[in-house]
Parts: C-alpha cells; structure tokens; sequence
C-alpha cells in the first residue's frame, strides 16, 4: 500500500502572517513529501510493503537497523498529524471537558503554556513537542527528530513542529517567537479537543 | 563632612558592590564569542551575508552567552579552556554539553571557510593520507558528503584523525563533536567540519541540503585543514 501525501486542511496563504506560503510550500510540498516518497521507497518490496503507517511505526520503533523506516514513517504522521492541530484564526485558550482536564492533570491553562514552551524551547536540535494522554493522564513532553508519543504508549492530543525548517524563514534563530505565535494565534483546540474525546 | 550621611551610605555601597562584582567578573566572562575571520559577504554567493549575520551573531553568539550562564553553577568551567572542556564534558549537565560543543563547533567551523579561491589546496602530507585510507581524495569527499546529507535532523559531518593516526569520516547530532567524551561518538581530532543544522543552509537552500554542501567545497580553507593536519600527526 503506497503511503500518500494528504493535502493541507487549508490553502497555503491561510495561515499568513504567522506562518508564511513560502514556508508552508518548502514544509508540505518539499520536507513533508519527501518523507512519503523515502518511506514508500524504504518499504517497497519488505514485509511492511502492505502495512499501515502506525502498524509500521511500532513495528520499527527501537530497531536500530530500521532507523531509516521510523525516522521516515514517523515524520509522515508528525506532519500529517501537525497541520489539524493549526489552522487560520486559531489559538487562545480551550473550552469544556478538554480545560477541564488541563485544570485537573496540569494545574491550569497558564501552566500548560508555560510547560508546552518549555518543551518547546528546551528540545535541543530539532524535534517536536506535544501534549499527550498517557495513562489517561495528560501530559506535556518533547521528542528528538522523528520520535513520536505512539512509540512511547501514549496518545498524541497535541504537537508543535521544533525543526528549524518549521520556522526558519519566517522567524529565523527566534523560536520563542514561533512558539507564542503557534498558541496565540494557530492552535486548533477543536482537534485537540476531539481527539481527547476519541482516547 | 564632604558628603551628607545618606550619600556616604550610597558610595560605600558602591564600592562594596564593585568589589563583589569585580571577583566574580572575570569568571562569568570567561567564554566570547570570535569574530568572523572575514567579512560576512566574503562567502557569497554559496553562503549569503544574512545567513552569516544570523548564525554568526544570534546562534552562535547564544551558544557563548547560555555556556557563560552555566559558569556559576558549575564553576570548574572557569578554570578549562574550551578545547579541554570538551573532553571532559561528560562530567557537566546537558546545558554545557550542548552550549560548550555549540561554541566549540561554531569557533572551529569559521577558521575552516574562506572566500573562494583562497582556501589553497591539500598539503602533500593530507593528500597521502587521504589516499592511505579512503583510496582518494574523490572517496573522501563522497564519504563526507554521505555522512553529511543523511545526518537526520541537526548535527555535523566531520573528517577527523584518530587516535590511531588513521583518518575517518564521521558525524555527531545537534552540537555533539569528536572531542567529547560519549559513547557512541567515534574519537579524533577534527580536521574538517560541516554544520548542517537547517540554520546554516535554510535561508538559501530550504530543504536542499546536497545543494548547500555542494556550494560548500569551494569555500574549504585548506590551508587551515593542512595546519590542523600537521598539528595532529606531530601530537603537540
């Protein structure tokens, strides 16, 4: 089964100023592809030829022979998984059952933003951080590279994309920047909140 | 009384406090930032004059300043030099490995660029070497560029002298170099060293890594390569 590229929930400029069509063309139509044609290459004629991405992934997490397979697969569903979690005029703060759960599990909204920046700023080189359910509890943390909460037993609710490639041409060196701009104005609560409702 | 009480108050605490801040100065400066060796359009076209700015000034630059914030919790660090700091970073937190390796990496990296054409060529002693252990000078370059375009995410491609005397193509993640004393990383004295982290490229190369490291072999300053070559093999 050939693994394809989904296209954007939303036209290339819809996310400007905060995340540029230059940017959103080289992430998409260049990085995020590549990693869908070096997986399908990297799968073609094995045993996993026919298998779904997820049923890939954790077949591969953890075998170091296989780092090309993971790190590709992973990167397909990090990206896939990353453009439903922003859209054009998103942002702010979430609403029911989902702030009811950040109140309980992290303390309250202010103390997931700050935990989800420092996850953020503090994932040295290139990576992601997310907000996942693990044990049914949620949870702020950070991956290296491709890594991805599903190779680590617990449900991703929530990701922003830390690779420089992410932001590099709109923010340069300041991902800090990127990172308040991601919350304030591009965070898809509806999706966070309706996989939570899904876990 | 030359001054009204208040006003001798506020001046012995002044003095009390350069005192205090003129013994703990030197040690909170301990690490700069170099500057380039040449001017930051001096790389052009193959790497652009904000490219350089921004690498140069803001990473780099961070790279010292966050090594430098490390100092007065782990104040063995102003006694090493950054070149000995390296082979013993094990023994710090993360923060200095990843900000001491950054600086390190980074001072290296300037000196081992230069302006098209006037990076010389390999000294007669490199190119046996090379020849000794890759076949050619060719088999290097395509090993190095191997080592660099599949680097996943941020790292180095390095061609470095064993302890051994032999040379090898290798590379490190994130701010990781030869020098340091962790496992996993193969051990020499560098020699030549690419920064692929997308910061180094991205302005002008986005996603096309082999282009940036293509445009990268005419900046090469071998001049400093054989240098660094002729210093490793006479072990001072």
């Amino acid at each position: 089964m050939a693994h394809t590229l989904p296209a954007l929930p939303y036209d290339l400029d819809a996310l400007e100023p905060h995340i540029s069509r230059a940017t959103l063309e080289f992430h998409h139509g260049k990085h995020h592809a590549a990693y869908v044609t070096n997986l399908n290459n990297l799968i073609s004629g094995t045993e996993l030829e026919n298998s779904g991405l997820e049923e890939i992934i954790v077949a591969v997490a953890g075998d170091a022979g296989k780092a090309g397979i993971f790190n590709n697969a992973a990167q397909v569903w990090n990206h896939s998984f990353y453009w439903q979690c922003i859209k054009p005029a998103g942002g702010g703060a979430p609403s029911g059952a989902l702030l009811d759960k950040i109140n309980a599990d992290l303390g309250s909204f202010e103390a997931f933003v700050e935990q989800f920046k420092a996850a953020g700023a503090t994932q040295f080189g290139s990576g992601w951080a997310w907000l996942v359910l693990d044990n049914g509890s949620l949870k702020v943390t950070k991956t290296p590279n491709a890594d991805l909460p599903l190779a680590h037993g617990q449900t991703a609710l929530l990701t922003m994309d830390v690779w420089e490639h992410a932001y590099y041409l709109d923010y340069q060196n300041r991902r800090p920047d990127y990172m308040t701009t991601f919350l304030e104005k591009l965070v898809n609560w509806d999706f966070v909140a309706a996989n939570l409702a899904a876990a | 009384m030359p001054f009204p009480l208040f006003t001798r108050f506020l001046l012995a605490g002044l003095t009390a406090l350069c005192l205090l801040l003129g013994s703990a100065l030197p040690a909170w400066a301990e690490f700069s930032l170099p500057p380039l060796p040449y001017a930051v359009d001096a790389l052009e076209p193959a790497i652009d004059a904000t490219t350089m700015t921004i690498h140069h000034d803001r990473h780099h630059g961070a790279y010292v300043a966050n090594l430098n914030g490390q100092i007065q919790a782990n104040p063995s660090l102003a006694d090493l030099n950054l070149n000995d700091l390296q082979a013993k970073i094990s023994q710090f937190p993360v923060a200095v490995r990843n900000n001491g390796g950054g600086h390190w990496n980074h001072s290296l990296f300037w000196t081992l660029l230069a302006p098209a054409g006037q990076g010389g060529s390999p000294s007669q002693d490199l190119i046996a070497a090379i020849d000794r252990d890759f076949g050619s000078m060719q088999a290097m370059r395509t090993q190095f560029e191997q080592a660099a375009t599949t680097r996943f995410g941020s790292g180095w491609a390095w061609l470095i002298r064993k302890p051994d005397g032999s040379l090898a193509i290798t590379s490190t993640a994130n701010q990781d170099n030869p020098l340091m004393d962790i496992p996993g990383i193969e051990r020499g004295v560098p020699l030549l060293a690419l920064d692929v982290w997308e910061h180094a490229y991205y302005l002008k190369y986005q996603n096309r890594r082999p282009d940036y490291i293509q445009a990268w072999w005419p900046l090469v300053n071998w001049q400093e390569v054989n240098h660094r070559y002729a210093i490793a093999t006479s072990g001072r």
